[in-house]
């Protein structure tokens, strides 16, 4: 499904990720896990599309299509979707026209026609429930004074209602209690099907107690310096990261 | 290019020469204020950017212009209620023509209004109406602080006037539509007077048109009266093509309890100046006062505001927004007095700029003068580009470029929008403001409020 080669990134001439490799079937879920400062976010973001980042080399395919190439809109109608760790505000833009405009853009990228306004509001209300986010939320602007629980249940309700084909979750779980990470995680778990994929991207091992990941990448100094099963995530949480920092001579 | 001595005295001479002209027709008491305001103008002038409060409008191009003035009503060659006929059913208002400035002949008598209610050319109003007309005429302008308004005065002989009795609610709104049609490049003067009566209640949408291409400069002078407990809406919609100018000044009193909102919407129009006055001459007062202005090519717009607290325990609310692109100008000016007796005012304002290209300009200017030492005042002004963040997560969802980018200035108009108190009007005005940021209203004469013509 996805397909990264020798990525380098920099931004403002300073390199960021520096060769990252990262293959990713269909119906897999991976961890990017590592410290602060690794990169992370920054691959999240290259995945989107933001144009802040400069691609210096390597190449990301995604379904066959060359992704560097695509705005991010496209992307986003290919079938990625970034759930942001920040995700912004948007006084005077209500959550509903939002949603709208975006589920009517990637029906019209499929061939379909757009959705009659009851079939709309049916599906808003499914998603909802599914993510058990209030009514109160999505009759306001977008994530315009969300708390942060809030807007990553948010993120999490945009993402069911676009069905994307690969989830990129940047830090969904940080700043989330206990409950609103069960909450956000359910979510996941049920948007899940054997043909999607995710990528969940987390500071900490917590998160994947919930989403179980087939495969837990360690990003570091921007590049991958460790691949294996979920049991790397415990390791991870009973030792840190300073033995990677170590381990890769830093 | 003439200096503004050659346009002064042109008016000069216009006053002296039509002097018949001027008061034929006229009531004994505009005909005072006429004479007494032309001794104003011939101190003032027509401002120029000397001028601290017309800095940044300079009116020597928009004066210096052949324009032709008809001191006399002309007769419309074809029936204006045929030509425009509003076609959104759910704006269901009282409507009523002027043209050039005049009232309109052959306004259609408008049947549903409450019994009281006067709705009439300001020329008959003064014959027909003499006690009303007489005790507010020329109270609330001021032709002495500026050349513009004296001017008006000078040479005013028609407008609208409106007169809600004690305790009278009208429903429906009542539309005016000031209509620009000569064959002729053309100076229009319009003055109107509207008189809101205790307790009384009324909508009052006003829009501004030009019908043919030619070049327009209207001056127009409005005086509004809220007496007390009375709840005034004044809706202006300026629609105009590049080649007209637009010096628009509205003057209104308040009385205690009474409840105003005006709201200024620019769409189009090659130079606009609003000069907007409040006076809140009673306590308890509340007035909101909301404009924006979405400006591109080479338009100007400068919104000249004044809230003057003169009694305590009022509450006043000012917002303008804009959008700008192109090489477009605008200025805010944004100035509040609370007199020293004004105590427990609260006085908010804020002017918000969004621009969209490197080349347009705003001068935001804030200006408050409090002489009371109990009241909570608060001004602020921004000027800003698009939010790149905000672009990014529509796009991340599916929107393209231009689909969020109109999205996000769409939004940030809408906060104007929503503070109008007509639900119709507010669809209205958001579509028209959709279409006019998309830009597909480069028409001149599209009218605003979708009307056959």
């Amino acid at each position: 499904m996805l397909s990264i080669k020798n990525l380098h990134v920099s931004i403002d001439g300073k390199e960021i990720l520096k060769g990252i490799n990262l293959e990713i079937k269909p119906g897999e879920v991976h961890a990017i896990m590592g410290p602060n400062g690794a990169g992370k976010s920054t691959l999240a973001s290259v995945l989107a599309g933001r144009d802040l980042y400069e691609v210096t080399e390597g190449e990301i395919i995604f379904q066959g299509k060359n992704l560097l190439d695509m705005a991010p809109e496209d992307r986003a109608k290919e079938g990625i979707f970034l759930g942001f760790q920040y995700p912004i505000e948007i006084p005077g833009v209500s959550t509903v026209n939002f949603m709208k405009t975006a589920v009517n853009e990637h029906r019209k990228h499929k061939g379909l026609d757009p959705l009659t306004a009851s079939d709309f509001l049916k599906l808003m209300r499914d998603k909802k429930a599914l993510v058990e986010i209030d009514s109160k939320l999505t009759n306001r602007s977008v994530n315009e004074g969300f708390s942060g629980g809030e807007k990553k249940k948010n993120e999490i309700f945009q993402m069911a209602m676009l069905e994307p084909k690969l989830a990129v979750l940047d830090e969904t779980d940080s700043g989330l209690d206990i409950d609103a990470l069960r909450i956000v995680a359910n979510g996941v778990n049920k948007l899940k099907t054997a043909e999607n994929s995710t990528i969940v991207i987390t500071h900490y091992q917590r998160l994947l107690d919930y989403i179980i990941p087939d495969v837990v990448h360690v990003l570091f100094d921007g590049r991958i310096v460790k691949t294996a099963g979920k049991e790397l995530a415990l390791e991870l949480e009973e030792k840190g990261y300073d033995w990677i920092k170590e381990e890769n001579g830093k | 290019m003439a200096n503004i001595d050659t346009i002064n005295k042109d008016f000069a001479d216009l006053f002296e020469q039509g002097k018949e002209l001027l008061s034929n027709g006229s009531s004994d008491c505009m005909n005072k204020t006429r004479e007494k305001a032309f001794v104003q103008f011939q101190e003032l002038g027509v401002p120029t950017r000397v001028n601290e409060n017309y800095k940044y409008t300079n009116l020597i191009p928009a004066f210096d212009y052949p324009y032709n003035v008809n001191l006399r009503y002309m007769e419309v060659d074809v029936d204006l209620n045929d030509i425009f006929q509003c076609d959104v059913p759910e704006l269901d208002t009282n409507m009523v023509l002027l043209t050039n400035g005049w009232y309109y002949g052959n306004n259609k008598v408008l049947t549903e209004l409450p019994e009281g209610v006067i709705v009439c050319g300001v020329q008959e109003a003064a014959q027909k109406y003499p006690d009303i007309f007489n005790a507010h005429y020329g109270k609330y302008a001021k032709p002495e602080e500026d050349g513009i308004v004296a001017l008006n005065t000078a040479l005013a002989k028609d407008g609208l006037f409106i007169y809600v009795p004690k305790g009278v609610v009208i429903e429906k709104p009542i539309q005016v539509v000031n209509l620009l049609r000569s064959d002729r490049d053309l100076m229009a003067t319009q003055r109107n007077l509207f008189v809101i009566e205790e307790n009384a209640q009324a909508k009052i949408i006003v829009c501004d048109h030009t019908l043919t291409h030619h070049k327009y400069l209207s001056n127009s002078v409005t005086e509004v009266n809220v007496a007390s407990s009375a709840v005034f809406d004044l809706y202006t919609l300026q629609n105009q093509h590049l080649n007209s100018v637009i010096l628009n000044s509205t003057f209104i009193r308040q009385d205690k309890h009474s409840n105003v909102l005006t709201n200024t919407i620019s769409l189009y129009g090659g130079t606009i100046r609003n000069n907007h006055h409040v006076l809140l001459d009673g306590e308890h007062c509340e007035n909101n006062t909301y404009g924006m202005y979405l400006m591109d090519n080479k338009q100007h717009v400068d919104n000249f505001t004044s809230i003057d607290h003169s009694k305590p325990n009022c509450l006043s609310n000012e917002h303008f927004k804009g959008v700008m692109d192109g090489e477009a100008t605008a200025a805010f000016a944004g100035r509040i007095y609370v007199r020293r007796d004004a105590q427990k005012t609260l006085a908010y304002q804020s002017n918000n700029n969004l621009l969209l290209s490197d080349d347009a300009q705003i001068n935001t200017k804030p200006q408050l003068i409090i002489d009371a030492d109990d009241v909570k005042c608060s001004h602020g002004a921004t000027v800003g580009q698009m939010d790149e963040d905000a672009l990014f997560y529509l796009r991340a969802r599916g929107i393209d470029e231009k689909e969020a980018r109109q999205m996000l200035m769409f939004a940030f108009a809408h906060e104007i929008i929503e503070k109008i108190r007509v639900e119709p009007l507010k669809d209205r005005i958001d579509a028209l403001v959709d279409t006019r940021l998309r830009g597909e209203i480069s028409k001149c004469n599209t009218c605003a409020l979708a009307c056959k013509n």
